[in-house]
């Protein structure tokens, strides 16, 4: 049976050695592979799955994909253990060794620069949820319906507090979406860079609510402690709104450019 | 409002981050994947074998319109 090398990451040399018993994805298990000073993390995958047309139907398949993902992150979250690795997309393959050193020689400074400017820094993952509009209608509308003590006894009284219910609901999306642009300058200023990722979809997720912030922020992991009590102070600031975090991350949604002045 | 912390990282964030993040290499070294758009590979595909899977671990929201 012939393999192929699934690349995980590339890293520094490293300071400790990989535990054992590291699995990637198709079972087999992820070595370093040493060359020109750099680790190029592979394990072996068996062709007939991982060919353009193997892998175009796999990647459709969401148990193949979760598994996939979910083995390739097993080895980079090892790997953030003992150093920085420096991610490398889904399910990039190649035909064998001398495929995967020349793929190094052929890069070895855009990885040396990107590694250095990842070095000792984390990614955390902030979204900003919308919570059950219907729940947040039902609350503002019986706002309004305080506010506009005494009870409405005529049907101009009716109108007018259908009228604030409709703005109440319309005024929520406003303050979704102005609480989510001041919390992601916010943290955005403290990251050293940050990245919007698309809104999820909420069948996907399975979150309540809707997705209206999706943002990843590059952190020196000896700040990460004061990141998280930056995102966590925002509690309280806007009712109807849930904010999570993930993380920390290897640094994902850094790792595909050298980035431009201005991070975000 | 609240800030959950979850511990076991969800597929959607993991995908964000596999499918759009890590390094991007092309070129004749490696077997394919310049041809594969793994950002175009829709999530559409995927949330219908979601629903046609087992809805029951994921909360069905309704889409407000």
């Amino acid at each position: 049976m012939s393999g192929l090398r699934y690349v995980y990451a590339l890293c520094r040399p490293l300071e400790a050695p990989l535990q054992a018993q590291l699995t990637g994805v198709a079972g087999a298990p992820a070595k370093p592979l040493h060359h020109h000073g750099l680790v190029a993390v592979v394990s072996e995958v068996p062709e007939q799955d991982f060919t353009e047309e193997a892998l175009r139907a796999h990647l459709e398949d969401l148990d193949w994909l979760a598994a996939t993902a979910r083995a390739h992150q097993g080895v980079i979250d090892a790997l953030t253990v003992v150093t920085t690795p420096l991610p490398l997309r889904l399910a990039t393959v190649f035909r064998d060794d001398s495929g995967v050193r020349s793929m190094i020689e052929s890069r070895e400074e855009h990885f040396r620069r990107t590694l250095d400017r990842l070095t000792g820094r984390v990614e955390w993952g902030v979204k900003v949820y919308l919570e059950s509009e219907r729940a947040e209608e039902s609350e503002a509308a019986e706002a309004a319906e305080e506010r506009s003590a005494p009870k409405a006894a005529s049907g101009r009284d009716y109108l007018r507090l259908r009228r604030q219910q409709t703005r109440a609901s319309e005024d929520l999306w406003q303050r979704a979406e102005t609480f989510a642009t001041g919390l992601h300058e916010r943290l955005a200023a403290f990251a050293e860079e940050s990245r919007l990722h698309a809104p999820q979809n909420a069948t996907l997720s399975g979150a309540a609510g809707r997705n209206v912030l999706n943002a990843a922020y590059l952190v020196p992991r000896d700040r990460s402690e004061e990141f998280v009590e930056l995102v966590d102070r925002t509690k309280d600031d806007a009712p109807g709104l849930r904010v999570e975090l993930t993380g920390p991350w290897a640094a994902y949604s850094f790792a595909g450019e050298l980035p431009g002045e201005g991070g975000s | 409002m609240t800030v959950v912390e979850r511990r076991e990282i969800a597929l959607v964030d993991l995908l964000d981050r596999l499918l759009a993040g890590g390094v991007v290499i092309t070129g004749d070294v490696t077997l394919r994947i310049a041809d594969v758009d793994l950002v175009r590979i829709d999530l559409n595909a995927l949330i219908s074998s979601v629903n046609a899977q087992v809805p029951s671990p994921f909360e069905i929201v309704e889409e407000a319109p």
